[in-house]
């Protein structure tokens, strides 16, 4: 095997049975769709959290908004203003195969168009802060976010919306939406890896090991942080979007869940590694795996065997599985570990 | 000779504390200036003045003909006035050159920058400029993993791949191996005729200060006591109070 070849072998698999899963377990469709949620959701998180160093527990935001605008969307569209009480009250929306898909394309692409926006306007100021101060005003932001959905009207406040009822035949349900979310999580993972393999990756890197310096440098710090959050912005919005309307009812506790979703996402990207792109993959699939295991046989006592695993990753494992096998086997991850190299003096010739 | 750089009265306070007293000095274009004085004059202070790492509290800086007082670092950085750190700030945990790769200039950056990649000249240019400092055979190392001496030369190739105007530079040889300083000294005077960067230099050793600056400017308790060409410096009474203490 070549040394291209076995590059590739994983994102081949991968894709592979990412494919071909609706045909290997059609009953766990749904399970295996949130697998590929909780994956962007550790990519999106480690992009800020791991890779700039800028710990956001407030990505839960742009989640819920990509759950409300495409509900809001279908409604606007098809929907006399005077029947939107029905839409938020309870009544089950019911769309043809064409209203439902544009509505929900269209609303898709305002939801990221959205979720940017507030990205880069709060960004621009959130930004600012560093270290403990952005972390708590980042809580401060998801937990806001959620009050507002729950009391503005216009979206259902307390009593939540409905998402019109998938059109299809009840078998190709959960198969659309296995292949969004896998779509998703794909263009999120290749997104970041070519986000990460150039001038942004190298930028962020250096805000991450030493901000001052790289402002020193001149490095548009504020510029490169915005983007980032933004990107995030952008994936969690078409996640969110999916989620709203495969669980059809969307209210604060669904859309802005910062005690579950909100907290497994820098779970996940600290348990596969942080600052890496296969990291939160390993992460989130290892945790979601976990999880649903502790709910089908441990149930009653899921919430203390999950509370064990993530004492024993950050004891054991503080660097996350991928930091881990880093440590381990250096040479593999393309690191050199060149004794001589490291051992040899400074030379600087003679001039 | 222009002067590049103009400090006009400068002013810094701590609380009660003076750090830059009514602070005038100028740095000629081309030229190697040095600035000494005992630890706790202000040396290093008046460079965060000066790089807008810290407002001022009276007095104006000027760069290239520019009033800057009221600038922020990075947008000073991009004018091409770059400092070094007397405690070495690298990125720990990039490689070599990855450090020399993200120091590019950065004067104009829109969204195609920021996402474009580097092309294969920007690798070539930082290689070169490492093995410039020594540090070639170490390029693929963690910077994090260097010595502090070596940290230091790395942050000086860097500061190089940003092609500044003027380059303060904190202390260049402190921890830096003494059998590399003379090679260093030839290095700095390299940088300012060849590469034709202006340096202003903070520099602790003697030795090394007189070898390298043409004109001196000697601080202490935050006043500018002294200044002149080496030879004046070194036997100035005033200046030898200053470090050895008066009696």
């Amino acid at each position: 095997m070549t040394h291209r070849t076995r590059h590739l072998l994983p994102y081949v698999l991968i894709g592979l049975a990412g494919l071909a899963a609706p045909l290997i377990a059609p009953t766990y469709l749904v399970q295996l769709a949130l697998l590929w949620m909780m994956i962007l959701f550790a990519l999106t998180w480690d992009l800020c959290g791991g890779q700039m160093g800028y710990n956001s527990f407030g990505n839960i935001l742009f989640f819920g908004i990509g759950c409300y605008v495409p509900a809001v969307v279908q409604r606007g569209l098809y929907r006399h203003i005077a029947e939107y009480a029905t839409v938020t009250g309870g009544e089950v929306q019911k769309l043809t195969l064409t209203q439902y898909f544009t509505g929900f394309a269209l609303g898709l692409a305002l939801a990221v168009v959205i979720a940017v926006a507030v990205g880069a306007i709060l960004g621009s100021g959130i930004l600012g802060m560093r270290g403990h101060y952005f972390a708590i005003c980042t809580l401060g932001v998801g937990i806001a976010a959620g009050e507002i959905a729950n009391g503005w009207e216009y979206i259902g406040s307390g009593s939540g919306m409905l998402a019109p009822i998938y059109p299809g035949t009840a078998n190709a349900r959960p198969i659309f939406f296995y292949y969004l979310f896998f779509l998703f999580a794909v263009m999120c993972f290749f997104t970041l890896k070519w986000m990460y393999s150039g001038r942004f990756g190298l930028a962020i890197n250096a805000i991450r090991d030493d901000e001052d310096k790289a402002e020193a440098m001149g490095i548009h710090t504020t510029h490169y942080k915005t983007v980032a959050w933004c990107v995030s912005g952008f994936f969690l919005a078409l996640a969110g979007g999916a989620f709203g309307h495969l669980n059809n009812f969307i209210d604060r506790d669904v859309a802005f869940p910062g005690a579950t979703f909100g907290v497994w996402m820098v779970l996940m990207a600290i348990l596969g590694g942080k600052g890496t792109i296969w990291g939160p993959v390993i992460g989130a699939t290892v945790f979601h795996v976990t999880q649903e295991f502790f709910w089908t046989y441990l149930f009653g006592w899921q919430r203390v065997a999950l509370g064990l695993l993530i004492v024993i990753i950050v004891v054991f494992f503080p660097l996350g599985i991928m930091g881990w096998l880093r440590e381990q086997w250096p040479e593999k991850f393309g690191e050199t570990v060149d004794v001589a190299a490291r051992a040899a003096p400074v030379s600087l010739g003679d001039s | 000779m222009t002067a590049i750089l103009e400090v006009n009265g400068v002013t810094k306070l701590f609380g009660g504390v003076i750090a830059n007293d009514n602070i005038t000095l100028n740095v000629p274009q081309g030229g190697i200036t040095g600035l000494i004085g005992p630890n706790g004059s202000g040396k290093t202070t008046l460079f965060n003045s000066i790089v807008g790492f810290h407002p001022i509290d009276s007095g104006f800086v000027t760069f290239a003909g520019r009033d800057i007082s009221r600038l922020r670092v990075p947008d000073i950085a991009r004018m091409g006035l770059l400092r070094t750190f007397q405690q070495t700030r690298i990125y720990g945990k990039m490689s070599c050159v990855e450090n020399m790769e993200i120091s590019v200039p950065h004067t104009h950056e829109g969204l195609r920058t920021i996402f474009s990649k580097y092309p294969q000249a920007v690798t070539e240019r930082g290689e070169e400029l490492l093995d410039f400092v020594g540090l070639y055979a170490k390029r693929h190392l963690r910077a994090g993993d260097l010595s502090f001496g070596q940290q230091k030369l790395l942050e000086l190739a860097m500061a190089l791949m940003n092609q500044p105007k003027l380059l303060l530079l904190d202390e260049p040889t402190a921890g830096v191996n003494p059998v590399l300083i003379n090679t260093l000294i030839d290095r700095l005077k390299r940088i300012n005729s060849d590469i034709g960067i202006t340096l202003f230099v903070i520099e602790h050793n003697m030795r090394v200060i007189m070898d390298l600056a043409e004109h001196i400017y000697c601080l202490a308790h935050g006043r500018l006591l002294a200044q002149g060409p080496p030879d004046t410096i070194r036997t100035d009474q005033r200046v030898i109070d200053a470090y050895l203490g008066a009696r």
